[in-house]
């Protein structure tokens, strides 16, 4: 049994903290505040590989010496400074360049995964609709085959990276037909950005994640080759739900950055705050609730190092799904309960967008909603533990 | 082409500073790091290496330091350097800026090296002489502070950033090179790169080694010696002008000549 990480991902959090400690953290407040997108940080994250951890060194990528662990490690270092870029980090890999990657032909694979690997690209990953999120079974967007091209119609919604000056495409999945049962046929399709027809909505209006791109996507008679399906035709549930399974991890990840943010804030801030003549952190009430930072810390992090070393060593998918829904879940309710914590402990200022916790505070939300909301991974444990769930 | 890049490991700046009984440096119980002005100086030589056309160019770390020291030349592997090469001798402690200089020179000259790198100064020591004695020792012409560096076959073109003006140098190889801060902006560290130093060689060498005698280097060697130290006294609490009568003004600027800081 092994609890720690390697000398070299040791090595690798340094170098991907000092970058983010460097290039992302004295803008964070700023690029939240204006709703900004920095395009120019996403370059930086891929030159400095982190897009290709997970990818092959002909497309670019760290080849045999990445893993998934070492993805981890940089969505929880960037998340630390900022979530919304690693959110940015997390779906650019998880969700854009995985489903390529994984289900790609070679030719598609030598499209887009250079530049998707490098960070001078964005891929986005539609598969949530205003009829169909939890129930992402009910997609409505359809595709049909006409005269050797897809035709798709349709809309999506809250789609990450999508609509960035740098988005290259958007993988949707589509119904494609009518399977035997009478169930939709579902498919994937890659949708290149400029396409005639598809209309990338203006960026929503969210409650935090200010600074990472999400738009509702629209398609009216959109024309893409037959060859831009990805993967066998009809299956595009299945691999959706496999490429969730990473991006759980990578979400929790995320969150162990965000938890681990509000307890470097908090213990700062309990040392220097004074009240009644002594600092807050002489303050059992105060000091406690630091301590309990630092388990949820702990805790969140070791479920989810467990399940990206489970990944890495290529264990057993089942033994993999279940441990990934389980990091997910506990990792992103600590995450909220840290924030709501941390901004008690800065007290007004806490509630203050002068503060990171403030922004931390709206940031967590989320992660108990995306990839897969917390009764989504409750459901998937309880199957998993073999219970009759609905 | 071969770049031979000088780093020093160095005390980090933010942990607490501590001194031996003999008024030297700790460099061996304290937390330390490849000094950051050294960082220039690696991602200079990475850039030549990748801008020679030859394709053979490489870049080999120097450092001369304890045994903890190695984590300076694996940091500048991790960057991209192609080898290290790292003096370590218990004789060294206590070296002044002649003796390290005599070392680094007889590993320079040991290795061959087209061009020699350096930081623009420690980040502890901070006297910015190590190059300009290595550059005497080695019989080489000296180029220090460049702020631009252009490589160009034999020829090696710098710009060096003066209060007063801004010079353009042009020298020929063998040589050695400090530069700024402004030269360039490190990398940070890859995983790729980070896997790839654990394969990259690193060799120890000794004075023995050098062909040095161990009373040429060290405390007793030294030109100069630490006779006492004390710790910078806990900043006081300070002046807090109230502006009253509108004279707030005026007070500060007294306060500042005061000072000599106007
Ligand atoms: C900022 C942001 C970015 C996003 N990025 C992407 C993206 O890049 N790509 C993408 O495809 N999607 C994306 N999403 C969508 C996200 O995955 C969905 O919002 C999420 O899956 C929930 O779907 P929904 O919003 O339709 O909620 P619903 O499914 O309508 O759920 C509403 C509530 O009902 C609960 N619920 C639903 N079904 C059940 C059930 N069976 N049992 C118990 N409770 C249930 C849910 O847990 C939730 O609490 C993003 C969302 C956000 C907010
Ligand atoms: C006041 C004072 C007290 C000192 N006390 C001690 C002491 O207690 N113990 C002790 O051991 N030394 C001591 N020294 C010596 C000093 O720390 C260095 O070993 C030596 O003088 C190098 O000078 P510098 O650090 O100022 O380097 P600079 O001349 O400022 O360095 C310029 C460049 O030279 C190169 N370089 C410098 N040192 C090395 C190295 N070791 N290996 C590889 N490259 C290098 C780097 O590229 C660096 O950027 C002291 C020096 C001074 C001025």
């Amino acid at each position: 049994m092994n609890f720690v990480l390697s000398p070299e991902h040791e090595a690798f959090r340094a170098s991907v903290r000092e970058f983010a400690e460097a290039e992302i953290a004295p803008h964070a407040t700023e690029w939240d505040r204006k709703h900004h997108f920095p395009v120019d940080v996403v370059r930086k994250m891929g030159a400095l590989g982190l897009f290709g951890l997970a990818a092959p060194e002909e497309f670019g990528g760290a080849g045999e010496d990445g893993d998934f662990t070492s993805l981890c490690v940089a969505i929880e270092e960037i998340g630390r400074v900022d979530q919304s870029m690693g959110i940015t980090l997390e779906a650019a890999v998880g969700l854009g360049i995985n489903p390529i990657l994984t289900y790609g032909t070679d030719e598609q694979k030598q499209t887009w995964l250079p530049d998707l690997v490098a960070g001078s690209a964005l891929a986005g990953f539609g598969l949530t609709e205003p009829g169909a999120g939890s129930d992402a079974g009910a997609t409505a967007t359809k595709a049909e085959l006409v005269d050797g091209q897809w035709r798709i119609n349709g809309s999506k919604q809250f789609i990450t990276n999508s609509g960035s000056d740098i988005t290259s495409l958007v993988t949707v999945t589509a119904r494609t037909g009518q399977r035997e049962d009478g169930r939709a046929e579902v498919s994937t399709l890659i949708i290149p950005s400029g396409t005639a027809g598809f209309v990338v909505e203006p960026a929503y209006d969210k409650l935090g994640w200010h600074a990472s791109d999400t738009h509702p996507l629209t398609f009216t008679d959109v024309l893409v080759p037959e060859s831009n399906l990805l993967g066998a035709r009809g299956r595009g549930f299945a691999q959706f739900l496999a490429i969730l399974d990473d991006g759980r991890v990578a979400i929790a990840a995320l969150a162990v950055g965000c938890i681990q943010a509000c307890l470097d804030l908090s213990v700062q801030y309990a040392g220097e705050r004074t009240t009644f003549k002594v600092p807050i952190g002489a303050k059992q009430g105060v000091a406690f609730q630091i301590a309990d930072l630092q388990v949820m810390a702990e805790a969140a992090r070791v479920l989810t190092y467990k399940a990206a070393a489970l990944k890495d060593a290529g264990r057993p998918m089942a033994e993999f799904k279940q441990a990934a829904a389980i990091a997910k879940l506990y990792a992103t309710e600590a995450a909220v309960t840290a924030t709501r914590i941390a901004t008690q402990v800065f007290g007004g200022y806490g509630f203050m967008e002068e503060y990171p916790v403030a922004r931390f505070y709206r940031d967590a939300k989320v992660l108990e909603i995306g990839e897969g909301t917390s009764e989504v991974q409750r459901m998937l444990i309880a199957r998993g533990l073999g219970l009759p769930v609905e | 082409m071969k770049i031979v890049v000088c780093v020093k490991y160095v005390p980090d700046a933010t942990a607490d500073r501590k001194f031996n009984a003999d008024n030297t440096v700790d460099r061996v119980g304290v937390q330390g790091m490849l000094s950051e002005l050294d960082e220039y100086a690696v991602e200079e030589a990475l850039k030549i290496r990748d801008g020679d056309e030859s394709g053979d160019a490489q870049v080999v770390v120097l450092t001369m330091g304890p045994a903890d020291a190695r984590a300076a030349i694996l940091k500048s592997l991790q960057m991209g350097a192609d080898s290290g090469v790292h003096i370590v001798d218990d004789a060294i402690h206590g070296s002044d800026s002649v003796g390290s200089s005599l070392l680094l020179a007889k590993a320079v000259e040991r290795q061959g090296a087209d061009i020699v790198l350096c930081g623009m100064a420690s980040t502890d020591g901070s006297m910015s002489v190590i190059p300009a004695m290595l550059a005497e020792r080695l019989g080489v012409p000296q180029v220090t502070f460049a702020s631009e560096v252009t490589v160009d076959g034999n020829t090696v073109r710098v710009r060096r950033d003066g209060d007063a003006a801004t010079e353009v140098i042009e020298a020929s190889t063998p040589l050695v090179l400090s530069v700024t801060d402004q030269s360039n902006e490190p990398r940070y560290p890859s995983f790729k790169g980070i896997m790839a130093a654990k394969k990259k060689p690193v060799e120890e060498i000794t004075l023995a080694d050098l062909g040095v005698a161990a009373g040429d280097v060290g405390l007793e060697a030294a030109w100069t010696k630490v006779e006492a130290y004390a710790e910078r006294p806990p900043r006081s609490a300070g002046a807090i002008v109230t502006d009253e009568d509108g004279t707030g003004a005026n007070q500060l600027v007294e306060f500042l000549a005061a000072q000599k800081f106007v």
